[in-house]
């Protein structure tokens, strides 16, 4: 392969003890359970899924705010010892994150420069002039004016605040920036800005977007690639327009058919998935999508179907669509 | 004559910075077994203006219009005890948070059980009969088990079908549903959706669905009406305002989607934000965001244009491409 993959990560799996009680055996929860992925500058990699598929609990190891319990990550080259032992602050810093409510995750105290600065000031040997001009700069690069810098966040919209949450996300000048449902929260003739401007900056800085959502319509809109992930396993792997114009998982195609497209003329018969997604105290045998799965055989619930090659695309379905 | 029927509805808000106004002059019609969508961005008055119609609005909202009638009878003027006959029985309405619209300290059973034994002279039998019919409905696997569950032995999408088993608990004529899948995964909302549609259908109900997603609209509608700062800025047949949208609000909305967009180009987009309170445009509302406004927009309110133009409320409706009005 010619392109050096930026960030690399084999078996990520994060394991949750759940105490039940005290008369119950403490319990695991395999909120991650194997991830494997390459991300390389410049490009996106979309994760998609449904609530409790180990979308977020991948970004917490990825960011490394959370340490796995099994697994590698390089950056760069660099392999870090996540197990156990914490990471080195200048490979943490290549890896930034943008959360989902940007009516949460801005401390309601303190003012735009503020918080722009702090990065820098934990971080650098930046004066505090220096550390002022790049704010700023950083400011009129998201689309704010400079009069913002003073502001406290409740002064601002919706679209503004998750402006400054990507500002401040790319004030260390990342490689990677984890975007958890940057916009899901925002409304629809927002969401049109920020996509805009995310774009914008990858092209800018030539970043690499990890993009966390379950809006297909805007992942079919950014990403490069996919990572469909069901019950904390990825189930289909590869880029987006392979994935989008032919799933070969069953539970990506019927995802895909769930998703209410905006055009009237196609009304579609959905594929109607029953159930919900298993608990994860109570995992199902062999494939986790099986009880749901209207194409599951005999085989399906006696082993897990690994994660295979099948043509530009990996699949991990022991009978997958053609 | 229609189901429901609105004619200029008015909702202000006394606050402590004087009066705020959360829904200006909407009007519509929902006729028996149509399912209605309310479009709108958050601010636009969509949930304020069902709450009105429901009666579920606090003391410090003041109601106004000229015609609030649902199967003819007066809603404004109600009597609070017939009022509280009407909510849940002929009409009912569901709400976003499941998981926040059920009471954590009954179980569900005993909750879908109130709204029976308050609405109909059934036995305790009968009741729990019916109740359990409804779970079964609504899809809710093994009924009788689920019936003495709390709230929070629930998932989110059970939970929201609880809320639909308990608001067609009576056979209401009317049910609103506000954003009833929001909070929900994919594959969940597509269920609840399907759901709704079915009951819709097969008890000839009309439907109000208030949702801020396209997709949903152009899924499930039969006609839609536009929210806009608490204004009503156009009202069609589905297939119409996807085709040919007449205020240029809708359009640029419309044209924000990511997949109506080509993907080689830049997402169109709509400047701006849409304003509070305090910011309020003189004019059109949205002339500040419109690339189409004028003097006149930005001087004079515009009134709403003749029915076949949609109710559009705008000075220069558009008339059959965005590309082709104005130029």
């Amino acid at each position: 392969m010619s392109k050096q993959a930026i960030l690399r990560a084999r078996n990520l799996t994060r394991y949750y003890a759940v105490n039940r009680g005290a008369f119950k055996p403490n319990a695991t929860v395999k909120a991650l359970n194997g991830a494997s992925f390459d991300v390389f500058p410049g490009e996106t990699l979309a994760i998609v899924g449904e609530s409790g598929c180990g979308k977020s609990t991948l970004a917490r190891v990825l960011t490394m705010i959370e340490s796995p319990t099994s697994g590698t990550l390089e950056i760069e080259g660099n392999e870090i010892a996540l197990v156990g032992g914490k990471p080195p602050d200048e490979l943490r810093r290549h890896v930034q994150i943008v959360f989902q409510n940007p009516y949460g995750s801005l401390n309601p105290r303190k003012t735009v420069a503020t918080m722009l600065e702090e990065p820098l000031k934990l971080n650098t040997d930046l004066d505090i002039t220096q550390r002022r001009a790049a704010a700023e700069e950083m400011i009129a690069k998201v689309g704010l004016r400079p009069e913002h810098a003073d502001r406290y966040p409740h002064m601002f919209s919706g679209g503004q605040r998750q402006r400054i949450a990507i500002a401040r996300a790319l004030m260390l000048n990342p490689k990677i920036l984890i975007l958890d449902e940057p916009v899901s929260a925002l409304d629809l003739s927002i969401r049109a800005q920020i996509l805009n401007l995310l774009s914008d900056l990858q092209d800018e800085f030539g970043l690499a977007y990890i993009f966390i959502s379950h809006d297909l319509s805007v992942v079919r809109r950014i990403a490069d690639d996919i990572m469909v992930m069901y019950f904390g396993k990825p189930i289909e792997v590869g880029p987006a327009d392979k994935i989008f114009e032919n799933p070969r998982h069953h539970y990506t195609k019927a995802l895909f058919s769930a998703t209410p497209v905006a055009d009237p003329r196609r009304r579609r018969q959905r594929i109607r998935l029953v159930g919900e997604p298993p608990s994860p105290l109570s995992p199902p045998p062999g494939c986790a999508f099986a009880p749901r799965c209207a194409n599951a055989q005999a085989d399906c619930s006696k082993s897990e179907p690994p994660l295979v090659s099948r043509g530009s695309v990996e699949v991990a379905c022991f009978h997958p669509l053609d | 004559m229609s189901l429901l029927s609105i004619r200029n509805l008015s909702v202000r808000f006394k606050t402590a910075h004087g009066l705020f106004t959360a829904v200006e002059n909407v009007s519509l019609d929902v006729e028996h077994g149509e399912v209605l969508a309310i479009v709108g961005e958050s601010g636009s008055g969509k949930s304020v203006a069902m709450l009105a119609v429901m009666g579920l609005l606090p003391w410090t909202a003041e109601i106004t219009a000229d015609e609030l009638l649902f199967d003819g009878v007066d809603l404004n003027s109600l009597e609070p005890k017939a009022r509280r006959e009407l909510n849940g029985g002929s009409m009912s309405m569901i709400f976003q948070e499941p998981m926040t619209s059920l009471n954590p300290c009954f179980t569900v059973g005993a909750q879908i059980d109130e709204m029976i034994r308050f609405h109909t002279d059934k036995d305790k039998q009968q009741r729990k009969q019916l109740a359990l019919e409804l779970l079964e409905q609504v899809g809710i696997p093994d009924p009788q088990k689920r019936y003495h569950n709390y709230p929070h032995q629930m998932s989110g999408g059970m939970s929201q079908r609880v809320m639909i088993a308990m608001a067609i608990a009576c056979s209401p004529r009317l049910l609103i549903a506000d954003e009833p899948s929001t909070a929900l995964d994919v594959t969940i909302q597509a269920q609840i959706l399907e759901l709704l549609l079915d009951l819709q259908s097969s008890h000839d109900m009309g439907l109000i669905l208030i949702t801020h997603d396209m997709g949903v609209v152009a899924e499930t509608a039969h006609r839609v009406a536009v929210q806009y700062a608490g204004q009503q800025v156009e009202m069609q047949p589905v297939l119409e305002l996807f085709e040919h949208p007449h205020h240029p609000y809708t359009a640029a909305l419309l044209s924000a989607l990511p997949e109506r967009a080509r993907r080689d180009q830049r997402l169109p987009t709509i400047p701006g934000v849409v304003p509070g309170q305090f910011d309020r445009p003189q004019g059109c509302l949205f002339n500040p965001r419109c690339k189409f406004a004028d003097d006149l927009c930005r001087t004079t309110p515009p009134v709403a244009a003749a029915a076949d133009r949609a109710l559009t409320l705008c000075h220069y409706p558009l008339t059959h491409s965005p590309e082709q009005a104005h130029e």
